[in-house]
């Protein structure tokens, strides 16, 4: 799969929760360095969605195919190209910034500086602390920081804003504008759509 | 990326298990307590198995039991927190979405609680085989045949823990469904041992529980990767 021409092809999908209907019928496609946003209630499934686009659900049918291979049957290499950010953080509590850091570089192959990429990302003031320590917005930089490295194509974010205060959220931002700027794509289920809304983005109501 | 992956996970998790404290010392303090308090429940004139053997043998023979059974009993002890902190933290997500292969991260998870659970067990073997006044062959013997065995179990009790990650308060179960898995290992394991107490050849037994061993290992972390899988949907 090459990642320079990747794009995102929702067919006729269909999602259940247990023996619920969340969302049927949504077809959207999503092209280098676009933005699709995903709003609605509370439990109208837009954490289904992402989860499904990712890979990690099976849709009850239709197709979601990524580079033109169905999501659910990527190589492990491809998956690299998904970037997913959940409510939970995906860090441990135990370790330090930077062990968490490093370990994400590790396992996604990402051979830096790892002094340098906390640089870039604006978390090496609170390195050595560990998550323990740090304020829930902090966690969330750092998780939204953990996103950014392998350089996925298509980032998913689930309330990315959440818990931050408006310098982080300035920052996640620029990293949005860059990610796609770079023609990279994302989705992004928010209930701050206005915030994160620009030209172009697809929005999707479910 | 596949060996890599597998030394990450293998270092994230002693790193973990090392500041958790409790993770590493439960098991062994089980294990300390069971087989430390065993013979004192013991009334030594009953020992004697038969008339014609004493009552060194009978403490002898209960003490490979005891051992073997502590060590089955304490590597359960904290399995259900294997995939469990994982799925609880995000991680599992994030683990099962890196480009690298899930079946190396198994491994790598298999291996650090290998590491922290099993091995301490093992290099206490001696002591508590003094406690039962086994022999040095018996004691040798016990440890080797729990160096052989312990990867088995520990694969055996994972499949447990990553089929029931969606099940809370999983102990009891992952119990109920792994212990009767476990009952040959600790038949031939307890058999080597009682055979090495009496200075006869402990291979067979000991060649069984190599196989179940090298069985476990090669296909079951396949079936905890895909339990794993199955878990997060």
């Amino acid at each position: 799969m090459t990642a320079s021409v990747l794009s995102l092809e929702l067919s006729e999908l269909e999602l259940k929760r247990g023996d619920r209907l969340l969302v049927s019928g949504l077809s959207f496609s999503l092209r280098p360095g676009q933005l699709a946003l995903v709003t609605g209630p509370n439990g109208c499934g837009k954490t289904t969605l992402l989860r499904t686009i990712a890979g990690l659900a099976r849709p009850a049918a239709g197709s979601i195919r990524l580079g033109g291979q169905l999501v659910t049957k990527l190589e492990p290499i491809d998956r690299g190209h998904i970037a997913y950010q959940a409510h939970l953080e995906g860090l441990k509590k135990d370790l330090t910034v930077r062990e968490n850091i490093l370990f994400f570089m590790e396992i996604r192959g990402v051979s830096d500086s790892e002094h340098e990429v906390m640089q870039e990302l604006g978390i090496e003031a609170y390195a050595d602390r560990s998550l323990r320590q740090l304020s829930a917005g902090q966690k969330r930089r750092v998780a939204l920081a953990v996103l950014k490295l392998g350089g996925a194509k298509l980032w998913l974010l689930d309330e990315p804003l959440t818990n931050l205060d408006p310098e982080g959220r300035e920052l996640v931002s620029g990293w949005l504008n860059q990610h796609l700027a770079d023609q990279g794509m994302a989705i992004v289920a928010t209930h701050l759509a206005a915030e994160l809304k620009r030209p172009g983005s697809l929005l999707v109501e479910l | 990326m596949a060996g890599s992956a597998f030394l990450s996970i293998l270092r994230r998790d002693l790193r973990l298990a090392f500041r958790r404290v409790s993770e590493w010392a439960n098991p062994l303090l089980f294990f300390t307590a069971v087989a430390g308090m065993f013979p004192l429940a013991l009334s030594p004139d009953r020992l004697a198995m038969s008339p014609g053997e004493g009552e060194l043998y009978g403490l002898q023979s209960l003490g490979i039991g005891v051992l073997w059974m502590a060590a089955l009993l304490s590597s359960l002890m904290g399995l259900d927190r294997l995939f469990l902190n994982d799925a609880d933290d995000g991680s599992m997500e994030q683990l099962v979405l890196s480009p690298a292969p899930l079946l190396s991260i198994v491994y790598g998870k298999l291996a650090a609680h290998w590491l922290v659970s099993a091995l301490p067990l093992i290099l206490l073997v001696p002591v508590f085989g003094l406690v039962y006044q086994l022999t040095a062959d018996a004691i040798a013997m016990l440890a080797f045949a729990l160096f052989l065995a312990t990867p088995a179990l520990t694969v055996l009790v994972a499949i447990g823990a990553a089929l029931t990650v969606n099940v809370r308060s999983a102990a009891a179960v992952i119990g109920l469904v792994v212990l009767p898995l476990c009952a040959p290992i600790l038949i031939y394991g307890a058999r080597a041992t009682a055979l090495a107490l009496d200075a006869e050849s402990a291979a067979q037994p000991l060649y069984l529980i190599a196989s179940f061993t090298f069985l476990a290992v090669s296909l079951g972390p396949i079936a905890i990767a895909a339990a794993v899988r199955v878990g997060l949907e």
